[in-house]
């Protein structure tokens, strides 16, 4: 599964962050980064980070 | 053999998540999606900010407007039955009354009604007084906020005072009154909310507080000192009711929303539960008191518990105890966010940990809330999310042994 986050209309909330930390991150200059690709045992985490995303932004398939 | 009817009154996020979860979990089932709007469920914060800001400028049609908020749903047209347009007027042994006097029979009921705001019970100036909560209010208020027009918002919560700030932003002469003594009091304490005062005043608000609306008269608001303010456009944002009125009789405690228990069951009514806004339950990561509470994060959660907790009853599977959701709110005022982790609304006392208050919407600012002496909040102001996490972190590890009290 791919992980896809369209950063156009990303506004930083960081909840994704704190639904999937082993997904999302944030980078040393407070950028977030991402795992693009994921495995099927991380695809719920991925779909409840989507779900926090107060802009969804954060595509999952 | 068919799976139980599950009927979810409430088509916004709330009542849109619990029908996700429960079509993933119990496919079986046969879910219906009531809502009295007759629109696709839809997200509402931006309606006071970057959607009021494109609709009232005139940047974005309506249709453009709704896409920018309509929730992306995992359900597919067969998976729910959707009966928009029509309330529910009651609920019975046999499921939920609709106004048109039809029955949706049901085994489970979801409450996800949401809240509306509160009016002044005052007359006068209805063809110019507006409130903000769903998309036909927005649509509603757009074409008043031209440029140079004067605004007159009352309540200076979060509501009022994102359309304050938008309103600037748009060009509105903009007057906020509120009854207290400072701007979202309550949920940010006196010394940030004493910030978030300067700031408004600083980009051009004026803003009176300890002040409440008397009256009324024509293309006036008469404050409780005499003051007269003339206004083209008004704003009532004055916190808000719960839609319970329908749930009359089930036999769960309304008081203020729904009671429910960990799972989201309503105390004292049979397969009822409650998400969403309207949902009050007690959080093990700060006390044993039932609150509502109205953040955008709450639906999510709750309606992933509530779904858990009628597949667990449906198929007899142990359900794990205890629901304890992080709290997080944010807000958008002149281009800075506020973003709040856990309770600060239960704080005593705040600690600013990073930057200068006198220095609000220029430079970071970090506060800590804490309750006997222990962490229980963090907000921060123009911070980046990943500038605020370590403090999160500190706080979750703060909160997290009361789960085990």
């Amino acid at each position: 599964m791919k992980v896809h986050v369209n950063i156009d209309i990303c506004l930083l909330h960081g909840q994704c962050v704190i639904a999937a930390p082993e997904i999302f991150s944030f980078d040393d200059n407070g950028d977030l980064v991402w795992v693009a690709e994921i495995d099927d045992s991380q695809v719920a985490d991925a779909e409840a980070a989507s779900d926090a995303c107060p802009e969804q932004a954060i595509i999952i398939g | 053999m068919a799976g139980p009817q599950i009927t979810i009154v409430g088509a916004s996020l709330a009542g849109l998540r619990t029908a996700e979860a429960l079509r993933a979990s119990l496919p079986d089932a046969s879910i219906t999606l009531i809502g009295d709007e007759p629109h696709a469920p839809y997200n509402r914060p931006p309606l006071s900010k970057e959607v009021m800001e494109g609709f009232a400028g005139g940047g974005m049609s309506e249709d453009e407007a709704f896409a920018r908020l309509s929730l992306r749903s995992k359900l597919s047209p067969d998976d729910v039955q959707m009966r928009l347009g029509m309330p529910a007027t009651g609920i019975d042994p046999n499921g939920v009354r609709m106004a048109d006097g039809t029955l949706i029979p049901s085994d489970w009921v979801v409450a996800a009604t949401g809240i509306r705001p509160r009016r002044l019970p005052l007359h006068g100036n209805e063809s110019i007084r507006h409130v903000l909560r769903g998309f036909d209010d927005a649509r509603a208020l757009a074409p008043m906020l031209r440029p140079g027009a004067r605004m007159v918002v009352i309540g200076a919560g979060f509501i009022g005072c994102e359309i304050a700030a938008t309103g600037r932003k748009l060009g509105l002469h903009v007057t906020l009154i509120e009854p207290g003594p400072q701007p979202m009091l309550r949920a940010l304490g006196t010394r940030v909310a004493a910030a978030m005062a300067a700031l408004h005043r600083r980009h051009g608000v004026t803003l009176l507080t300890g002040r409440a609306v008397e009256a009324f008269t024509p293309g006036k608001v008469i404050l409780d000192d005499g003051k007269e303010i003339e206004a083209d456009v008004i704003v009532e944002a004055l916190g808000s009711l719960p839609n319970t009125e329908w749930l009359t009789g089930s036999g769960a405690d309304l008081s203020d929303g729904v009671l429910v228990d960990d799972r989201m069951l309503a105390t004292g009514a049979r397969n009822l539960l409650a998400v969403g806004d309207i949902a009050r339950f007690a959080n093990p990561l700060f006390d044993d008191v039932p609150r509502r509470v109205e953040h955008w994060c709450i639906p999510g959660f709750s309606a992933r518990r509530a779904a858990e907790t009628i597949a667990a009853q449906e198929t007899g599977a142990p359900q794990l105890p205890g629901f304890a959701p992080l709290p997080s709110f944010w807000s958008d005022q002149y281009g800075m966010r506020v973003q709040a982790f856990g309770a600060p609304a239960l704080a005593e006392t705040q600690t600013v940990i990073e930057g200068d208050l006198s220095q609000i919407g220029e430079a970071r600012v970090i506060i800590e809330y804490a309750r006997g002496g222990a962490l229980i909040g963090v907000i921060g102001l123009g911070a980046l999310p990943a500038t605020i996490a370590k403090h999160r972190a500190r706080l979750t590890a703060a909160l997290s042994p009361k789960e085990n009290a």
